[in-house]
């Protein structure tokens, strides 16, 4: 077991290039395949901050992506009386989910399963595209674990001064700026379980609640488990969350090709690699000027220049780094780049370098997601605010009367998804002389009442003369019409004794 | 091996030096977050052994600190059903079956345990279904023998039917055949006026003389146009259903031997709430009056 918190030599953080103007570190990928055994002391990484369009793009996209966590339950939704007023809301009470426009009963499931598979198709299709942009960019763990590195980075300062921190002995400073940080992150782990219970209960309603602890205890109970896991996760797992626990990784070795974005080393133009005076280039060396800037940004704590890597998360970060340097040193850029295993070899080979992006996997998986959403489209649209379901009694199969009549009992349950009470009138059809009556006191066929967005169950009776019953088994129909004409019907089957 | 480490070439680590089939184990560490957890899952089973019921003595087993039974948990859910309940059943108990009937709430929390009542105590003779078999009878249908309104199905399921309550209903039929009241021919024929009251008989000729028989023995209950008469629990003759079978040999079998069913009396085995719900519930099934 390699017992080294620290992969970099005591008092050593950065050492200014003695010929040249480049900063040099001499960070070691601590996740580098020689270094590491899966079974050992984690150690501990510290990204220093890159600077760069990839750097830009990863604070523009942490700002929505947290923005839209924070903000969504807070949007307000008109619905009318007796509904929330919550644009988005899982109300487990009430057994319903608010999605703007969309308001889902729990039989209607599927369009949660339904959404679901979208993402994934969709993750599906972006990965065969452009690789671990979804590790890079927008997984939370990513976000979360840049936003606690953007803090100890304020608070600590940047890679060389949080490991001389960390190597100095206990002090006021020390203390305050560790304490400091833990605060920070405690205070952003409290703010993102208490932003995902909002999802679940008025959110202006409960903020006064939790405030005034008068909350249930599942919000309480929810909030701390997700406090304590963001801080775990967020200032200590990180990316050891990627590396070992996350499926995801493993999972995308089979949606890769080699067409799909990667972040490759141009190890043909690269190596050999090695200092050099300033703007001097010596034919024996390649254009990697061995400044290690690229190992040094990584959250992952790897070398890219080794290739191809699990651990990599394809944020783009060593190319911003890279890109500092050449630029700094007077060599063209994107020595480190997103490019494809394809284009590494047409570049060794002398072709053209080219992006293709339409494959058999991309069109299987657009096909996928254009046939998903039609289907979810059209069951949207066309999807009905009533619904009838009727439950024939099968225990007994039919009663016969004194008068020999046969009665057949139905439980007839309306669902009504309109936010206003309706009455319907229930109509027996395919059954001459058939005489419908509803059980319980006031109960009429012709006005059955369901209460606004609600379920209504009724018990029926339909009874017939014997004589008018032709079959053992007659097929009938239930229709409801509602006072605006607007109506549904349900098949059902009228037992009788064998004929 | 103790003595000397073996290497493995591939990987560098060390080897147990155990080897199958030329495959040896490394000696790789474990995570320390794996023997943590380990740790911490040795330190949770001792402490549980400690205030959970756990070991197993010869008659008993340790109780644990904490009291711990899966028994008084049962007790306990139980009697906190029960006082969620009790807040329906002291209103079921203050009202009166009729006031029941009209109160949505109470008719629907009724109904459901009426329904499990029902399953309980009756299913066994009256079916689940409540449908029935011959000689017992058919709680769906609207033909009652004595009496389909709330209070009348309440008395029956409190007293029972030749039970051995004092307040039980009780008719006795006599047994015209067996005791030799009437000769075979005349409840032959007896039969077929029976079955002519609801157009089911064959023989007009035997149905007429059967009409004189039927008028002299069996009026005084059944009435004398066959109705029946619930206060004797006599058995409506002139419709469809039939408890012991409406065939002219299962009607010759009645008036020949009679028939006498008996249903045990619920009340002292059931509370009043119960009974109550039973009645609401047996009512509700169709046939109620």
């Amino acid at each position: 077991m390699v017992e080294q918190a620290v992969a970099e030599t005591p008092g050593a953080g950065v050492k200014p290039d003695q010929h040249g103007s480049v900063e040099r570190s001499d960070a070691e990928a601590v996740n580098k395949k020689e270094h590491r055994s899966l079974y050992q002391k984690r150690i501990k990484i510290y990204p220093k901050l890159a600077k760069g369009a990839f750097r830009r793009w990863k604070w523009v996209i942490m700002a929505v992506t947290l923005g839209i966590y924070y903000l969504t339950p807070w949007i307000r939704w008109d619905r009318g009386p007796n509904t929330p007023d919550q644009a988005v809301l899982i109300d487990f009470p009430g057994r319903r989910f608010y999605f703007f426009f969309i308001e889902i009963w729990p039989q209607e499931v599927y369009y949660l399963t339904g959404l679901l598979i979208l993402a994934a198709i969709g993750l599906f299709l972006i990965t065969s595209l452009a690789g671990r942009v979804w590790c890079g960019y927008t997984c939370p763990q990513t976000v979360w674990t840049d936003l606690f590195i953007a803090v100890e980075h304020k608070i600590q300062g940047d890679r060389a001064a949080r490991i001389r921190l960390d190597k100095a002995p206990w002090g006021a400073e020390k203390i305050f700026r560790k304490a400091a940080t833990q605060i920070v992150w405690v205070i952003i782990a409290i703010g993102t379980g208490g932003a995902w219970v909002f999802y679940f209960a008025d959110a202006p309603t409960l903020m006064g609640d939790l405030l005034a602890f008068q909350a249930p205890p599942v919000a309480y109970i929810t909030i701390g488990v997700l406090t304590f896991t963001t801080y775990l996760l967020g200032g200590f797992a990180r990316e050891q969350v990627c590396t070992y626990m996350c499926p995801w990784p493993r999972i995308q070795g089979g949606l890769l090709d080699e067409e799909s974005l990667v972040i490759a080393y141009n190890e043909d133009r690269g190596e050999p690699r090695g200092a050099r005076k300033k703007d001097t280039h010596p034919d024996n060396l390649g254009d990697c000027v061995a400044c290690n800037q690229c190992v040094a940004v990584c959250p992952m704590g790897i070398d890219i220049r080794d290739g191809q890597q699990l651990e990599c998360i394809t944020c783009g970060l060593c190319i911003d780094a890279c890109n500092t340097v050449m630029d700094k040193v007077g060599l063209p850029r994107n020595l480190i780049e997103y490019s494809t295993l394809a284009n590494v070899e047409r570049v060794r080979a002398g072709e053209k370098p080219r992006l293709r992006l339409i494959r058999p996997r991309t069109i299987i998986y657009s096909g996928l997601i254009v046939v998903v959403g039609l289907i979810m489209l059209f069951s949207l649209i066309t999807r009905s605010d009533l619904d009838l379901s009727i439950l024939r009694d099968r225990n007994p199969l039919f009663v016969t009367l004194s008068d020999g009549g046969i009665r057949n009992g139905y439980t007839v349950k309306i669902t009504n998804k309109q936010h206003n009470e309706r009455s319907f009138r229930l109509v027996l059809e395919g059954l001459p002389e058939s005489r419908l009556s509803v059980v319980g006191s006031g109960a009429d066929a012709e006005a059955l009442t369901v209460g606004p967005d609600s379920l209504a169950s009724y018990r029926v009776f339909a009874t017939v003369p014997r004589a008018a019953l032709q079959d053992s088994a007659t097929d009938i129909r239930f229709r409801i019409i509602d006072g605006n004409g607007e109506e549904t019907i349900n098949n059902s089957v009228f037992r009788g004794p064998e004929q | 091996m103790a003595d000397h480490k073996e290497i493995d070439q591939v990987s560098g680590v060390e080897t147990t030096g155990h080897e199958w089939d030329g495959i040896r184990e490394l000696n790789n560490p474990l995570p320390r977050w794996w023997l943590w957890t380990f740790y911490a899952c040795c330190i949770w089973a001792l402490a549980y052994w400690i205030v959970m019921p756990a070991w197993p003595l010869i008659s008993s087993h340790t109780e644990g600190f904490l009291g711990y039974s899966s028994r008084a948990q049962l007790a306990k859910s139980v009697e906190r059903a029960r006082d969620a309940q009790s807040v329906y059943l002291d209103r079921i108990d203050a009202a009166s079956l009729e006031q029941i009937a009209a109160d949505q709430e109470l008719l629907d929390f009724a109904l459901a345990g009426g329904r499990s009542a029902f399953a309980v105590n009756c299913s066994q003779c009256h079916g689940s279904g409540a449908a029935g078999f011959v000689g017992y009878p058919n709680l769906n249908d609207d033909d009652w023998i004595w009496g389909g309104d709330l209070d009348a199905i309440s008395h029956t399921i409190h007293f029972g039917i030749r039970s051995d309550h004092d307040e039980t209903r009780f008719n006795e039929m006599p047994a015209y055949g067996r005791d030799e009241l009437l000769t075979r021919e005349e409840i032959d024929d007896v039969a077929e006026y029976v079955l002519s009251l609801s157009n089911s008989g064959s023989d007009a000729a035997a149905a007429a003389r059967g009409e004189v028989t039927f008028a002299e023995q069996c009026s005084a209950c059944h009435m004398e146009d066959g109705g029946g008469n619930y206060e004797l629990g006599a058995p409506n003759l002139r419709d469809a259903i039939w408890l012991y079978g409406g065939d002219k040999s299962a009607v010759v079998e009645s008036i020949t031997n009679s028939r006498a069913g008996m249903m045990p009396a619920w009340t002292g085995r059931l509370d009043e709430a119960t009974i109550k719900k039973l009645a609401i519930y047996v009512h509700s099934l169709g046939g109620g009056e």
